[in-house]
């Protein structure tokens, strides 16, 4: 006897949203995925920075002056941080040999603000001894731990990229929007000053814009002035290009139909041709993340960013100027490598993000 | 009173030396509840016209030289903006040739067609008047419909959504700039009969753009025939089939194929229609019409009103 066929139930077909195809076609870019991952972990744990780092950024002992990484190791089954002392020259130490103590986790430690509210004072790990520092990526010259500052500079660094870019991208797209939207005059002016802007180097136009921000200010004056200045240098490119696209968006049918309905000028803008440009500007904002992350680096390494004992990346550099030190204490460039992979990891998704909203292929 | 009266309108595009006149003292009035067609070839005024009516062409390039456009007895070309912008949706809707393209890509069609309630009826701004209006439409399972974007719809589809959006603002007056050119034969039947029903159902005007006479025969109590920027023909639509009276208009009802005629060869009309900014002096259909006389060319003619209800621009319409 046949066995019967097995009857095919016509699939229900669910239509997706365009966003949600967006993110099917997303999934199949593994190096995108991976930058998007590390990027997700990075702003995890600086949200999580004076829970996951051992030590306040500012607290220091100068008897661990460059002190090298140290590592918990194993003894049997236990994690144990060994002990290092002092000797053979300056700034030279020697693990001592059966001499540690073990590591714990959820210890009680120096005080801090969880995401900058919550009094807490319970870190990651820890030795509760004070005599057994982890410096998991060393000390620096006044015996600071630099992993702790590394995560707490990593606070400012990373969301400076964020907060630069949505303000500049706001402020770029809807300037954009109306120069290309009103055209005449009005995108004359416009993109006159984009260009103005554009023209300048970077570098001279944030260090004269610095100049005219007082000497002295604190660290969150510092960080506004910061994301001020590199939004003001940010916005005119992306004005431009939204100037470009709207300027054949607005003859779109759907622009006139919108106008026929009775709505207004600025409305149509911001909420029938902006959105229309949304899969342009969610790569350009991921690929433009860098630019912001560095040019935080890039002030603060010229000593006119964030002012010690704050940590940042910028100004943690710093102190890997001199070239005697990094030859001799080489873990001073751990917020170099935390710089690399973060711009590398938001350039993977970037591209990743460019080519899944690229319908066409 | 009538809804909409369009007193010589006269509109360039550009200024001065480099004026071209688009609309050339064109002169309609539509009454509640009427269907107007506007017929003609294309870029003789027709869409620039139905434009106006919101005064929606972009003023520069545009530039209105004279006449005046009463809508409910305000002249629109003299209306502040924010009387404008009431009177766009609220007093006359549009619907346009190119449904696909009138909807934004970006948006679910209940959040477009619910845009235009919240500018509107900002009380009905509700998943269940967005679903009375899509039935109200006939599109077949709204309830799950108002959650596609428009690319998962047909064009017929997307020109109902377009209808439910106009229509959601209650208009008095439905502009439809070529409804139908867009779609195949048996989805530009089904979008007029639901015109055509809607019309009578919500008691509104429509002017209807169209360059299909046959359309003109189904749907519109009067027709005005446009050439060049003037109206050179306004009847009654169906004593215009019957009995065209400018040569215009006669030429083009004889390239209307016919079914009983037999498998000859269609007629045209000579020539082309003359450049915006290259009309021929006089009558412009002189240089193609096949009974002008030299003094056609000297003066051009009035639209004078020849029998009740019928006005033509032309002297030797007999």
């Amino acid at each position: 006897m046949e066995t019967a066929e097995p009857i095919s139930i016509a699939e229900v077909k669910i239509t997706l949203s365009p966003l949600q195809l967006f993110w099917q076609r997303l999934k199949r870019r593994k190096i995108a995925m991976a930058g998007g991952v590390i990027l997700i972990f990075l702003y995890l744990v600086a949200l999580l920075a004076g829970f996951v780092a051992p030590y306040s950024y500012d607290r220091l002992d100068t008897d661990y002056s460059f002190h090298p990484p140290i590592w918990p190791r194993f003894q049997g089954t236990h994690l144990v941080v060994p002990r290092y002392e002092q000797g053979g020259g300056v700034f030279t130490y020697h693990i001592v040999e059966n001499n540690s103590k073990p590591l714990h986790f959820f210890v009680h430690g120096d005080k801090y603000k969880l995401f900058g509210l919550i009094p807490a004072a319970i870190h990651l790990f820890g030795t509760n001894d004070k005599n057994y520092p982890v410096y998991l990526f060393g000390a620096d010259q006044f015996g600071r731990d630099v992993f702790s500052r590394l995560l707490y500079g990593s606070q400012i660094s990373l969301s400076i990229g964020i907060i630069g870019i949505v303000l500049s991208f706001t402020f770029g797209m809807i300037i954009g929007g109306i120069s290309g939207y009103f055209s005449g005059w009005t995108d004359t002016v416009i993109m006159r000053l984009c260009e103005l802007i554009m023209s300048i180097p970077a570098l001279y136009l944030i260090i004269s814009l610095r100049a005219t921000f007082p000497p002295g200010m604190s660290s969150p004056q510092v960080y506004a002035m910061i994301v001020v200045i590199l939004s003001f240098i940010g916005w005119a490119s992306m004005a431009r290009v939204i100037r470009g696209m709207t300027l054949s968006l607005r003859e779109q049918q759907f622009v006139l139909a919108a106008r026929a309905l009775g709505q207004t000028h600025l409305k149509v803008i911001v909420r029938h041709i902006l959105p229309n440009t949304f899969s342009y500007v969610i790569v350009a904002a991921t690929l433009s993340v860098p630019y912001y992350i560095l040019g935080e680096v890039v002030l603060s390494f010229l000593g006119v960013g964030i002012q010690e004992p704050s940590a940042s990346w910028g100004n943690m550099l710093t102190a890997a100027q001199n070239t005697e030190y990094l030859r001799n204490y080489p873990w001073l460039l751990a917020p170099g490598a935390a710089i690399f992979i973060t711009v590398l990891a938001f350039n993977f998704l970037g591209d990743g993000l460019r080519d899944a909203a690229d319908t066409k292929s | 009173m009538n809804l909409l009266e369009i007193r010589n309108l006269k509109m360039d595009f550009g200024s001065g030396g480099e004026a071209l006149r688009a609309v050339d003292g064109v002169s309609l009035t539509i009454g509640a509840g009427e269907t107007v067609c506007l017929v003609g070839e294309s870029g003789c005024g027709k869409t620039v016209t139905a434009l106006s009516i919101a005064r929606l062409v972009p003023t520069p390039p545009a530039n209105y030289v004279s006449g005046e456009i009463l809508l409910n007895g305000h002249d629109v070309l003299r209306m502040s903006s924010v009387d404008l912008r009431n009177i766009r949706g609220g007093v006359v809707s549009y619907v346009f040739q190119e449904p696909g393209a009138s909807l934004n890509p970006v948006f679910r069609i209940g959040n477009q067609i619910k845009e235009s309630l919240k500018l509107h009826r900002p009380e009905k701004a509700t998943n269940a008047e967005v679903i009375r209006l899509l039935k109200l439409v006939g599109i077949p399972a709204p309830e799950s419909r108002i959650k596609n974007y428009p690319f998962e719809m047909s064009g017929g589809m997307q020109q109902r959504v377009m209808i439910a959006m106009a229509l959601a603002s209650e208009p008095k007056l439905l502009v439809a700039d070529e409804p139908t050119t867009a779609l195949d034969v048996t989805i530009q039947a089904q979008i007029l009969e639901l015109l055509h029903d809607l019309k009578h159902r919500l008691d509104m005007a429509i002017l209807l753009i169209t360059h299909n006479l046959g359309i003109v025969g189904d749907m519109a109590d009067r027709v005005a025939v446009m050439y060049a920027g003037q109206v050179v023909e306004l009847a009654p639509a169906q004593e215009l089939l019957r009995r065209p009276l400018h040569p215009y208009t006669k030429a083009l009802m004889n390239a209307v194929p016919k079914l009983t005629g037999g498998a000859n060869r269609l007629s045209a009309i000579p020539g082309n229609v003359p450049r915006i900014g290259n009309f021929p002096p006089g009558c412009r259909f002189a240089p193609r019409c096949p009974i002008a006389k030299p003094e056609c060319s000297e003066k051009i003619p009035e639209l004078v009103e020849v029998e009740a209800g019928r006005r033509v621009r032309c002297p030797f319409w007999k």
